[in-house]
């Protein structure tokens, strides 16, 4: 009898616990995930002031050079013709829409503000992310996985130095002049739809960019552009570097994941950060 | 008493649930080569890793010439670990780079050496492991074996004074197995760095080791000399021992050193004192010489050539060999008289002449495509007791050896 007591008090018990499991359940899934983020913010952060600490250590020179090359100079030709179409498209969608009101004139300053101001930092990011970024957290990976890092440490070569620290330098260099580059083949872009396709007076188109495009629009879209260059090269190379650490996925499988998550989580934080750094410039 | 160079007090490492390093106590002397043997995952490459500073224990201390790790500043841990070089299990040669870029990456970020500096140590290390000609060659473009040789030359690149292995011998044919086991320990002698093996190549490492570590269930259950490993009782010996060596002696026709000595004591009980027996110990002469350049490979092609040979030539009367050391063999007769024997030997060298020869170096040659390389063959006739100390006889059959034959192969003979 006291047996049968003891039982069901304890599937009282269990019931209890069950259902108050299932109610804080949600709670707990949440304060975890904030948790975990908050972790890796720190981590990331700790992460990107030791490589930028080691950026002007001897011997980084040639490795900054050859970073830039990979993520700048390669990135071009993608940039070059990304930047040309985004410009052709606004100039044809504005002269569409301003004719209307008989203000084709503007084309010209609402192509330059959108593409120096938005659209130049934002895409020429997203690019960089799709075309170098990957290729950065996938590379890093497979030299996590495959103990190149750990040779590194025990060849006493510390692997932020070597590996980390020339890739955010590079896109830290190489980021802004790839904005610039976008934003002036997209004006040539919209001069294109615009003067030749659609028939708009040249010196209109010229002087709408000249008379509209003021010096803080150009240093806010390069602001942003050094912004985005910390975010994509350190969400890029922090995936890679800890790709081992993955609790989803193991080996091959965990470079892969790492790279699909760098990607991710550096458009939709370039996104945001877009976002807050406009609020903060105007 | 000595203080060890590594020491690991009551160290204890765990993954999750699983422990892997259990309360591990373990001494590792200056000078000194020290395999470590176990099962594989026992835990041999964790312990590695703990030496070189890539894991930290869970529980326990790891000392540095008798001075925790853990109690050092940061500077005195950069210096003591900037002794130590690892050559990984799997290589971790940088996939992006070429052997020569790959060997030289130590020296051209830790050292401000000049270029001209930099070259001539790498090209010589290069020489040495024989990789002249995959110099600029990817590791994807290279061999196990070729990639292998590669890690140890940038293992070795800084001159260090403590090296650990993991497993140097993993995927390589029986050949380069002994050739490399034979350039680490030349590589150590000529160096005098601390050597700290991992390895399943038993009873080879016993040639080269001073010390024995034996992981087993977690735990080092033996710490000793490859001879006071012969007379260790305990599971660990069954389960490890015993199947590498049978697998060693499918390998090479010879028997090993415990194995030989199971057999002779048998054979000696069964006969009466003052019958003999005979004892021939056969060497390559010139190993040593040539094993700092080239040869390495050559030369154990060669012993193993001629392993075979004398497997199938004394075996059929009786007789059964080992290897005494990386250019020995030792040949018991346990049935042959003096007299006897010479009749026998002057057959097999003749025979040995005739046929063996020229397609043991033909073979050899094969595996010497740097600088010549040249072999003389020796050996030697002793006769015993089963009262006599059968060291005794090795000695005075040494003592007694003639060349038999020589192997010589031109420079990039292939």
């Amino acid at each position: 009898m006291a047996q049968n007591e003891n039982n069901q008090h304890g599937s009282q018990a269990d019931d209890e616990s069950g259902s108050g499991t299932l109610l804080t359940r949600p709670f707990a899934f949440v304060g975890e995930t904030v948790v975990r983020w908050v972790n890796v913010l720190g981590k990331a952060t700790i992460f990107l002031i030791m490589a930028l600490g080691n950026a002007l250590r001897a011997k980084q020179f040639s490795k900054v050079v050859k970073q830039v090359y990979y993520i700048g100079a390669r990135s071009m030709t993608i940039i070059m013709l990304v930047s040309l179409f985004t410009g052709m498209v606004l100039g044809l969608q504005s002269y569409h829409a301003l004719v209307q009101f008989g203000a084709q004139g503007a084309v010209g300053s609402l192509v330059s503000l959108s593409l120096i101001m938005e659209l130049g930092p934002v895409l020429t990011a997203i690019m960089i992310t799709a075309r170098a970024g990957s290729a950065i957290t996938a590379e890093i990976g497979i030299q996590r996985i495959s103990e190149q890092i750990d040779a590194l440490h025990t060849m006493q070569i510390n692997p932020l130095r070597y590996l980390v620290s020339p890739k955010i330098t590079a896109a830290i260099i190489s980021f802004p002049l790839l904005t610039a580059m976008f934003d002036l083949i997209g004006i040539a872009g919209g001069y294109i739809s615009g003067v030749l396709l659609l028939g708009l007076n040249p010196g209109v188109y010229s002087h709408s960019v000249q008379a509209y495009v003021v010096m803080s629009d150009i240093t806010n879209g390069i602001v942003k552009a050094i912004v985005f260059a910390v975010i994509v090269s350190t969400v890029c190379c922090y995936q890679g570097y800890f790709a081992h650490m993955r609790r989803d996925s193991h080996g091959a499988q965990a470079v892969g994941l790492a790279t699909t998550s760098a990607v991710v989580t550096s458009c939709v934080l370039i996104l945001v950060s877009d976002y807050v750094v406009t609020s903060l410039l105007m | 008493m000595e203080t060890p160079l590594i020491e690991f007090k009551d160290v204890t490492k765990r993954f999750g649930r699983r422990t892997v390093l259990d309360r591990v106590n373990l001494q590792i002397y200056e000078g000194e080569v020290t395999t470590i043997i176990g099962l594989s995952g026992s835990g041999k490459s964790v312990m590695l890793k703990h030496i070189i500073g890539l894991m930290k224990p869970d529980e326990g201390a790891i000392l540095f010439r008798g001075k925790p790790i853990s109690s050092m500043t940061k500077s005195e841990i950069t210096a003591a670990f900037a002794q130590i070089s690892y050559m990984f299990q799997g290589n971790a040669l940088f996939d992006s780079m070429t052997v020569y870029e790959n060997i030289a990456l130590p020296l051209r970020e830790s050292t401000n050496l000049k270029k001209a500096e930099i070259d001539r140590r790498v090209m010589a290390r290069i020489e040495q492991t024989e990789l002249t000609e995959s110099a600029h060659r990817y590791p994807s473009e290279l061999s196990g074996g070729m990639q292998k040789r590669a890690a140890l030359a940038r293992a070795l690149i800084t001159d260090p004074k403590i090296v650990l292995f993991d497993e140097p011998t993993t995927g390589q044919d029986p050949v380069r197995k002994n050739a490399i086991l034979s350039m680490i320990a030349q590589y150590q002698k000529k160096f005098n760095f601390t050597a700290i093996l991992v390895s399943h190549e038993i009873p080879d490492v016993y040639f080269i080791s001073n010390r024995i570590l034996s992981l087993y269930n977690h735990q080092i259950v033996f710490q000793g000399t490859p001879e006071e490993m012969e007379n260790f009782d305990h599971p660990f010996k069954e389960e490890v021992i015993h199947s590498l060596e049978v697998l060693q002696k499918e390998l090479t026709g010879l028997y090993s050193k415990r194995q030989f000595e199971m057999l002779n004591h048998l054979q000696m009980k069964r006969r009466p004192e003052e019958e003999s027996y005979c004892l021939v110990v056969f060497s390559l002469q010139g190993l040593n010489g040539i094993a700092s350049s080239v040869g390495h490979d050559a030369a154990q092609e060669a012993i193993r050539g001629m392993g075979l040979y004398i497997d199938k030539h004394f075996g059929a009367i009786g007789g059964f060999s080992t290897r005494r050391n990386t250019n020995e063999i030792i040949t018991m007769l346990p049935y042959s008289n003096l007299s006897e024997t010479e009749s026998i030997m002057k057959n097999f060298v003749h025979d040995f002449q005739k046929q063996i020869l020229q397609s043991i170096q033909e073979s050899a040659c094969k595996l010497s495509p740097g600088g010549p390389v040249e072999l003389m063959i020796m050996a030697g006739i002793a006769q015993g007791r089963s009262t006599t100390d059968i060291d005794s006889v090795v000695t005075l059959a040494k003592s007694q050896q003639k060349e038999i034959g020589r192997l010589s192969c031109a420079a990039g003979s292939e």
